[in-house]
């Protein structure tokens, strides 16, 4: 059958071009338990994102009352109760890992969770699509306008015209609420008012409003199914027990009318519970055929399991002729065999441990992380100095991190050469031996320290030099350890 | 050109090229690629006018606007200079010892001056200030003209025989040359003088004559017990300290030719705020007084 034949290109119709033309999806309205989840999920994805900088969250005197701030000016990230200086970055490596592994883990349970519910293309596209529908009408009606010869009523113009002027709305919205993370968000969002806000927050919010206009409103399924790298990722690390939302073809097949359907089965013999309505088809963001097997395509939203379900209601058939399973239950129902479903398996117990231990791991070093520091770096130009009296003396400049959000007093003392002494430039102290200073809250504070010891009790060419700095009020304790080098 | 044909299994026809006897599918891209390709080929045009870049033979195309990173370095550059400006108007009001105590006026100091240090400095003194032979080592806190604040911007204004009307004067004298001393004298004082710091003498040595030697010819200057002056900047010779160094041949070899390194001045070089903030920079260095 699979003879290769020369054509003449001529009446082959997809010779040609270098391009292909997208082909427009119009998604038909569906309710079900799927749609509602997908309603609540977006309400409950779009809420946080849209109203989370406005949460206030009070860290004292001074400091930002924005319970979750991107403070770069200051390098200062705030979550809440949880504040992260630069240097604290791998807590942010640490979600990455998290975020990555909670996908492998939503995949091998039930395939592309992620995709269909939660991805921020999937999200705004739906609210996308639900504003074109309230606007324009359902799928026939849309199908019927775009292809009109007569399309350029005044009722069609009006129409786009509000159409694109809510999508514009929700997407400068999207870019507007993406700012106020960056700094205070009514003070933002005074002056966004009053045209008094910095000319790159106007410059975000026109990005953000150009992409999510752009993204949600004419790339739409094109994202997942060219750009996205999930779907090809997600199709390698997929496993066979794993759920995806699939067309049960042991009970749809054949296919046929409800009519010939109910005569073959008054005579006992098997029957496709599927009618061929299409109905699946019709409500398909990315405009696929479920019935065609897993695809790269399917971006898994469940959609199609509710209006398969409204249909199979109507016909009184059972529900679920489209549901998340796996080919393996599909052969067992064949075989006549209960299906069995494994989602505690190796693979997810593997994923799941993963996300405890490093979870386990960030909130630890989380908890017992210091707020207080010390960083010693040796002078080395010169190491060392001779005294007129003979005596040796080392630089060092000593920075000393606040992360608390007060004043505090500290007091700073060396462990290791004999008899030496300490002296903080620029710091007179009361307490000569154990010099006194104030460190600035939620800051660091450099100064330069000199130890002087005499060389005839010091006859080793380096010794080992602790700096200690003790919060005198709280307790806290810090080291850090450097050498004492003799000329 | 090659034949294309329909690819039964795929339902797709080829694109005619053929490597091997494998063939290639068409697959089209989407149109939004293909246009957005498109526009990035017109963008890139559009840059090439707008923006310098074709090399030409000694120089470049400098494109419409002109645009030169080199130009916007200098922009930054002169702001950097007004921004600093206006520090340094702070710093020039304060005297030496309130910017010490003031820890903002302190860092601002002491950055600023380590700045001047290294481009001005630094030839002589190093990078850190540790000196050579000959050209002190300013983390100690042995001071030829005087370590205090006051002593050590007075230093950098005038210098030492610099030429300078106000500079610091007094040079040690060449005993030697100028036939002041004989050479069994000036060993004979040599060893004298290191016996004041501790240093071992050498043999048949006689102390009472260098004492005499010393407080006849040398006293004058670096005081009857050798703590120096720094009036006339003479050093203390009873301490760890050596300038050019501390064994007898050197030793000798001062006393025979005489020293009289030369620090320049800086006043009217760099403006006073700066000369401050070297002072400070210097005074805090370890081994201010």
């Amino acid at each position: 059958m699979n003879k290769i034949v020369q054509i003449d290109p001529d009446q082959v119709e997809d010779v040609g071009p270098l391009y292909a033309a997208r082909k427009k999806v119009y998604p038909q309205k569906v309710s079900g338990t799927f749609r509602r989840i997908k309603w609540g999920l977006m309400a409950f994805c779009l809420g946080v994102y849209y109203f989370l900088p406005f949460v206030r969250w009070n860290r004292g005197l001074g400091a930002p009352d924005q319970a979750v701030l991107i403070d770069l000016p200051n390098s200062r990230f705030y979550f809440f109760f949880i504040e992260l200086w630069p240097q604290e970055v791998y807590y942010f490596t640490g979600l990455l890992i998290l975020a990555a592994i909670t996908l492998f883990l939503m995949n091998s349970v039930g395939g592309r969770i992620w995709c269909g519910y939660l991805c921020p293309q999937t999200v705004w596209t739906d609210l996308f699509y639900a504003v074109e529908r309230l606007v324009e009408g359902d799928r026939r009606e849309r199908m019927k306008k775009d292809a009109s010869a007569h399309r350029w009523t005044l009722e069609r113009i009006s129409e786009l015209v509000l159409k694109h002027s809510i999508w514009l709305m929700i997407a400068w919205w999207t870019g507007g609420a993406w700012v106020l993370y960056f700094t205070d968000a009514p003070t933002l969002v005074k002056e966004l008012v009053t045209f008094q806000a910095p000319a790159i927050a106007y410059i975000w919010i026109a990005i953000l409003t150009a992409t999510t206009y752009l993204l949600a409103g004419f790339m739409r399924e094109q994202v997942c199914v060219y750009m996205c790298p999930w779907p090809r990722i997600q199709a390698a690390l997929t496993d066979e027990w794993a759920l995806n939302v699939t067309y049960r073809y042991d009970r749809g097949e054949k296919r046929m009318s409800v009519k010939k359907a109910n005569e073959l089965r008054s005579l006992g013999q098997h029957a496709g519970d599927c009618v061929d309505c299409y109905q699946c088809v019709a409500v398909c963001p990315t405009g696929i055929d479920i019935r065609n097997g897993p695809q790269l395509d399917c971006i898994q939203c469940g959609l199609c399991i509710d209006a398969c379900d409204t249909v199979m209601k109507k016909i009184g058939r059972p529900t679920r002729l489209i549901s998340y399973d796996n080919d393996i239950n599909i052969q067992r129902r064949i075989e006549g065999k209960p299906p069995i479903y494994r989602i505690v398996r190796p693979r997810t117990i593997i994923y799941t441990a993963m996300i405890a231990l490093v979870g386990g791991i960030m909130v630890y070093t989380l908890a017992t992380r210091s707020l207080l520091d010390i960083n010693v770096l040796h002078d080395r130009n010169p190491v060392a100095v001779k005294l007129s009296d003979g005596s040796i003396r080392n630089a060092y400049t000593v920075r000393f991190l606040n992360k608390r959000g007060f004043d505090r007093v500290v007091a700073i003392d060396i462990d290791g050469p004999q008899d030496a002494k300490l002296h903080v430039v620029g710091g007179d102290s009361i307490t000569p031996d154990r010099p006194m200073i104030v460190l600035g809250r939620d800051g660091t504070t450099e100064l330069r320290v000199l130890v002087t010891a005499p060389s005839d009790r010091n006859p080793e060419k380096s010794i080992p030099v602790k700096f200690r700095v003790t919060d005198i009020g709280l307790g806290e304790v810090a080291s850090a350890t450097d050498n004492f080098v003799a000329p | 050109m090659a034949e294309t044909e329909l690819d039964h299994v795929s339902g797709k026809t080829t694109t005619g090229h053929q490597w091997d006897g494998i063939k290639e599918l068409n697959t089209p891209l989407p149109r939004w690629w293909v246009l957005t390709f498109y526009a990035t080929i017109i963008w890139a045009i559009g840059y090439w006018v707008v923006y310098p870049a074709w090399p030409l033979l000694w120089s470049n195309t400098t494109g419409l606007i002109k645009y030169s990173s080199r130009a916007d370095v200098g922009v930054e550059l002169a702001n950097l200079e007004k921004i600093r400006g206006d520090k340094m108007v702070a710093l020039g009001a304060a005297s030496l010892e309130d910017i010490e105590k003031d820890p903002a006026l302190l860092a601002l100091a002491r950055a600023r001056g380590k700045a001047a240090f290294g481009d001005n400095c630094a030839p002589c003194h190093g990078s850190g200030g540790a000196g050579a032979k000959g050209f002190p080592n300013l983390n100690d806190d042995d001071w030829l003209w005087g370590g205090s604040l006051e002593q050590i911007q007075q230093t950098i204004q005038f210098g030492a025989r610099s030429g300078n009307a106000k500079a610091h004067e007094g040079a040690m004298l060449a005993f030697g040359k100028d036939g002041i001393l004989k050479k069994d004298e000036i060993v004979t004082v040599a060893n004298y003088v290191r016996s004041l710091s501790g240093l071992p003498a050498s043999q048949g040595y006689n102390a009472a004559a260098g004492a005499k030697l010393f407080a006849d010819n040398c006293s004058s200057c670096h005081g009857e017990n050798g703590k120096g002056n720094k009036e006339l900047g003479a050093p203390d010779l009873t301490d760890k300290i050596w300038l050019y160094g501390s064994d007898e041949a050197t030793v000798i070899e001062t006393i025979t030719n005489g020293r009289g390194g030369v620090m320049p001045a800086w006043v009217g070089r760099l403006d006073p705020s700066t000369i401050k903030a070297l002072a400070v920079y210097v005074h805090t260095l370890g081994g201010g007084k």
